[in-house]
């Protein structure tokens, strides 16, 4: 039985964001991600949670741990309070993820593990039956959405050739006693779909996460010394008070973030702490976050003060003169802006739409969920194996990679059946003695 | 609820009554699924009647003389796990042995031979004749009697009556079969031998749904008029593969077959006259199977060959007869003349007697459990291509298990269920209760999604336990089985024992990573390159061991990759089957649930989660609201 998390708490900026992990490997989990033995049952307790394999601080969390039988799920669960927002919830859940046993749990998946469990009473099952409908209701449309868009359209091709190559595989299985049909397990014609399949999906994947990045927002991080205008340049970009202004250098100790529309594109902004030697450990910490936040961005925007050094931490930074209303010179920056007197904001603006709108790519993304991404991500792998083994490994092991990456786009595309593949087989081969 | 208890018969006994009339298990039918479930039946200790038009037909083949092949020899060689009979008839009276995938991997192999049609009937009835608590009734079954809606026993057509606690019914091709030769129908359940038209009328009675089939088979040919020397010939295997784990060895002679192909010309001639042809003229409306196409189908369907592939088969050591395997046809016997002078080697070739095309009734098999017992008459069970099957295998198959659960019910026993991870047997059962039928239903080993694990190399391992624990193995295979499992761990454990370090591989010019871990014997023999002789030129001891064990180990160690992962699949596939769904749901009264999947759930009215995933179109929603109410049943059971 798989262990699963996820998210519990809504998606977007919010205080606290909890992730809840449920099965056997729960409390191996936390112990992975606190680097120490399980709290009291049933208390919060506080713990810093680092990345497993690189022992980086992801938060410092409240945890709860709470061993099965009599949990929601009726299965060992953990519940980690994070601090919100996205980024650090993100590094917990990839941190997660790489942990052997554990799953992204699919929709659904824990009240369902709930109801095996016979942790729901009557009342509660009745209940959810409406909820049920409803959230088949949006996955329905969420689905049908995606289904008749380009990751649709194009998963349809590559199960439509994988399963002529399985046909062919197959009947040099089932059928090898027949006269008509070809002895090898991937006849060329057949390897070249799997090779050609196998490099589309490749080229899918590697379309630089644009699906995910309209779903989640392409992200840019205000970054610089400390006291360059971050805040206030994210406030007035935002046209809202989402952060704390103030004269006062680092006040801004954690990451901050605020998702917003420009030209139709999500964009999500992340004010950070400003950039400096500080022998305050809560900033440090801040400071650290900030490099990080930096490095998973899409954008930087680098600020700088009249006198700020200035840097290009990402291959995508856009340098910018804060305060221009102040100092008017301009050498070595690519903008300059004024917050105070709105000066050159609207070519900020632009060139933020023009960088959002690049990244995110014209017309539909592929692949716009990380279940998607894996699933093809497996695929990918057992045509490689199956690629690579054409001459070399017996062909039944063969036609188990391509049942495997036939099963994985299924997954994609909604469920295969062994009769599917055996209609294949009949329509193209002339079968019986 | 059934309770399970020692099987206890109906204690009659047949010296006081020498024509007895009251059994706890009737069989149905003669042929491969009623010969297996009456034997098994009666191994298991039920008191059980086989009744058969005449005993001369039992064991017959009525098409094409072989048995075995790709997927099927599977189902053989799980029959023969159960201690069923078909392994060891065939082993007895094959007459050309060849085991089909040889360069192929293990899991694809399938063993098949061509079988003596006499020796094959001949063995067949010796052995039902040798089975004690079996008794063979020469008769017609015309109705069958109930009793508070449970079967209570069965009429025959002369009117006797025979009592019993459950009935097998394996009426083949029979129930209003129909014969069809070109423009010439005839109501028949096999060549020469009438329909079974009144168990069709009790089933219409008792509302089953019932469907219609077809099948075909071709002329047979005297093979002294063939001309042999002008085709290709093609000889059995040298070394000859048997069946059943208790056949040492193949002694019956072995022969060849011929080979040939339809032409061009001959298309025409089918082209021709296909308007003459049921299939094609509107006579039959029936599907037949896609994968037994008749020579019409593969002219219309693939009219761009030049030719297609007629294997020449020799009935019988003794017997001229040739069955051409590859134009089964329905066309007028005066066409199918023509059509075989266009064959080479067959240009003289005598026709004993026409193809046909067959139309019969089937039952829906989703009116099943996967035990085989209907749910509308308790204690009635079905085998054979009375559930839309085809194939002598996949009727043994069913019959095995038939035969097993209606001794079970009649002994008060509780049901026993083979399946999916377990069986291809229990593959078949479950794609027929689930899916039904739109052709006649045959294995193929890509049926089974863990084709890995299911191996004709590993069906003893896998069934001949549960055949134990359900008292239908008899003592010497428990014997030999105990015996070859012993000696099969003892090698495990040896192979697990043995090792080496890379560099000591090295010098015996084992090329692995140097890696510095040791690998032992088991883990090296995984690498493609590293055979059981090169083994055994590090180790000597090795060379001892039989070559089936050697094997059977190579085997694991190929796929034990692919089989570690095929054993979590399977492990979450059990959960899913463990969770029970009482045949009587109400679904309409589960909130939430939509008409659609209502309407199919209440089609197949599956008795898992697992099998209620497989319904096609059933959405994970409506699962978990199923699951929901499992849960909810368990609880008001213990409650209540």
């Amino acid at each position: 039985m798989e262990t699963i998390f996820a998210p519990a708490s809504g998606f977007g900026r919010a205080a606290v964001a909890v992730v809840r992990i449920s099965g056997p490997q729960a409390g191996a989990a936390l112990e992975r991600l606190s680097h120490a033995p399980p709290p009291p049952p049933r208390r919060l307790s506080l713990r810093i949670l680092r990345d497993p394999q690189s022992g980086t601080p992801l938060d410092r969390a409240l945890v709860v741990w709470l061993p099965g039988p009599g949990t929601f799920t009726g299965e060992d669960v953990v519940e980690l309070h994070l601090h919100g927002g996205v980024a650090v919830r993100a590094a917990v859940l990839g941190a997660l993820g790489r942990l052997p046993g554990l799953a992204p749990a699919a929709p659904g998946a824990f009240t369902r593990r709930a109801f095996l469990n016979g942790r729901m009473d009557l009342t509660a099952v009745e209940g959810l039956a409406d909820l049920i409908d409803a959230e088949t209701e949006a996955q329905r449309r969420q689905a049908m959405r995606q289904l008749d868009g380009a990751l649709g359209r194009r998963v349809e091709a590559w199960r439509t050739s994988l399963l002529d190559a399985l046909a062919a595989t197959e009947a040099a299985l089932d059928f090898s006693d027949e006269g008509d049909v070809d002895a090898d397990a991937l006849p060329q014609a057949s390897l070249a779909v799997v090779v050609r399949v196998r490099d589309e999906i490749r080229a899918g994947l590697a379309d630089g996460r644009r699906g995910e990045r309209l779903r989640d927002g392409y992200t840019v991080v205000l970054a610089g010394p400390p006291n360059a205008g971050k805040s206030t340049l994210l406030n007035a970009l935002a046209r809202r008070d989402a952060a704390i202004v103030s004269a006062i250098p680092g006040t801004t100790r954690d990451a901050i973030e605020v998702r917003c529309d420009l030209g139709g594109l999500p964009v999500v902004l992340v004010d950070t702490a400003g950039l400096r030697e500080s022998s305050d450990v809560i900033e440090a910490e801040g400071i650290a976050r900030t490099r990080r936040r930096m490095e998973s961005a899409d954008l930087v925007l680098w600020l700088a003060g009249p006198g700020d050094s200035v840097e290009r931490p990402h291959p995508q930074t856009l340098v910018l003169r804060t305060k221009a209303d102040l100092v008017p010179e301009t050498s070595g920056m690519d903008l300059a802006i004024s917050a105070l007197t709105g000066a050159g904001l609207d070519r900020l603006l632009d060139a933020l739409q023009g960088a959002a709108a690049n990244a995110l790519g014209e017309g539909d993304a592929l692949v716009t969920r990380e279940r998607q991404r894996l699933a093809l991500e497996r695929c990918v792998e057992h045509l490689d194996r199956a690629a690579a083994g054409a001459a070399t490994l017996p062909p039944e092991l063969v036609a188990e990679d391509l049942r495997l990456a036939v099963r994985a786009l299924g997954e994609v595309a909604g469920r295969v059946g062994v009769e599917e593949m055996l209609d294949r087989l009949f329509a193209s081969f002339c079968i019986g003695k | 609820m059934r309770v399970d208890a020692p099987f206890r018969p109906v204690h009659i006994s047949r010296m006081h009554q020498p024509a007895p009339s009251r059994f706890d298990v009737i069989v149905v039918g003669g042929g491969h699924a009623g010969a297996e479930a009456a034997a098994a039946s009666a191994r298991i200790g039920a008191r059980t009647a086989l009744v058969t038009h005449r005993r001369a037909t039992l064991g017959a083949m009525s098409c094409n003389p072989a048995i075995g092949g790709l997927g099927k020899g599977h189902l053989v060689r799980e029959v023969d796990a159960l201690d069923g009979l078909m392994g060891r008839i065939a082993d007895r009276s094959g007459i050309q042995f060849r085991l089909l995938n040889r360069r192929k991997g293990p899991a694809v192999r399938g063993p098949r031979t061509q079988a003596d049609r006499k020796l094959y009937a001949r063995a067949m009835q010796a052995a039902l004749a040798a089975t004690e608590t079996l008794t063979i009734v020469e008769g017609e079954v015309h109705d069958l009697t109930l009793q508070a809606g449970r079967i209570a026993g069965v009429t025959l057509a002369d009117g006797r009556t025979l009592s019993c606690a459950a009935v097998v019914l394996t009426t083949g091709t029979f129930l209003r079969g129909l014969i069809h030769i070109g423009e010439y129908t005839v109501p028949a359940g096999r060549a020469g031998e009438g329909p079974a038209i009144g168990l069709a009328h009790t089933l219409d009675r008792h509302g089953f749904a019932l469907g219609r089939l077809k099948t075909g088979t071709p002329p047979r040919l005297d093979g002294r008029s063939i001309d042999w020397q002008a085709i290709e010939m093609q000889a059995a295997d040298d070394d000859l593969v048997p069946f059943s784990t208790l056949t040492d060895r193949i002694t019956t002679p072995q022969i060849t077959c011929g080979v040939t192909r339809t032409t061009t010309a001959g298309h025409d001639i089918v082209r021709a006259n296909l308007h003459r042809s049921p299939m094609y003229s509107g006579g039959i409306t029936s599907r037949g199977p896609r994968y037994c196409p008749s020579i019409e189908d593969k002219v219309v369907r693939f009219g761009d060959r030049d030719g297609h592939q007629i294997f020449l088969e020799p009935e019988g050591l003794d017997d001229p007869t040739v069955y051409p395997n590859g134009i089964s046809t329905s066309l007028p016997e005066e066409v199918q003349r023509v059509l075989l002078a266009h064959i080479p080697g067959c240009e003289r070739a005598v026709m004993l007697r026409p193809g046909y095309a067959i139309e019969y009734d089937y039952v829906d098999p989703r009116e099943l459990d996967p035990t085989l017992e209907t749910r509308r008459i308790p204690g009635l069970f079905l085998a054979g291509q009375i559930n839309g099957t085809t194939g002598y295998e996949e009727a043994a198959g069913q019959g095995i298990v038939a035969g097993i659960n209606a001794a079970r019910a009649a002994g008060g026993q509780a049901p026993a269920v083979f399946d999916r991870a377990e069986s291809y047997i229990g593959v078949m059962i479950d794609d027929l209760v689930t899916h039904g039928v739109s052709e006649p239903y045959r294995m193929f080993t890509s049926r089974s999604e863990y084709r890995l694990s299911l191996r004709v190399d590993n069906a003893d391992e896998r069934l001949t336990p549960r055949g134990l624990a359900l008292g239908c193995v008899a003592s010497e295979r428990a014997r030999h089985y105990a015996a070859q499992q012993a000696a099969l761990a003892a090698v495990r454990a040896r192979l697990n024992a043995l090792s080496l370090t890379p560099t000591e591989a090295a010098r015996h010019s084992l090329g692995i990573n140097r890696d510095g871990v040791r690998r032992t014997a088991f883990q090296l023999l995984s690498y493609p390159e590293i055979t059981w002789d090169r083994l055994a030129a590090i180790w000597p001891e090795l060379r001892a061991v039989p070559p089936t064990l050697a094997d059977r180990l190579c085997t694991d160690a190929t796929y034990a990759v692919y089989l570690d992962r095929q054993q979590a699949d399977i492990a979450a596939f059990r959960k899913d089957e463990a969770i029970r769904l009482p045949v009587s749901l109400d679904y309409g009264r589960i909130p939430g649930l939509s008409n659609e999947m209502r309407a199919k759930l209440e089609g197949v009215r599956p008795l898992t989660l697992g099998q209620a995933a497989r319904i096609e179109g059933v959405t994970p929603a409506a699962l978990t609201l199923l699951a929901a109410h499992a849960r909810r049943g368990e609880t008001n059971a213990v409650a209540g």
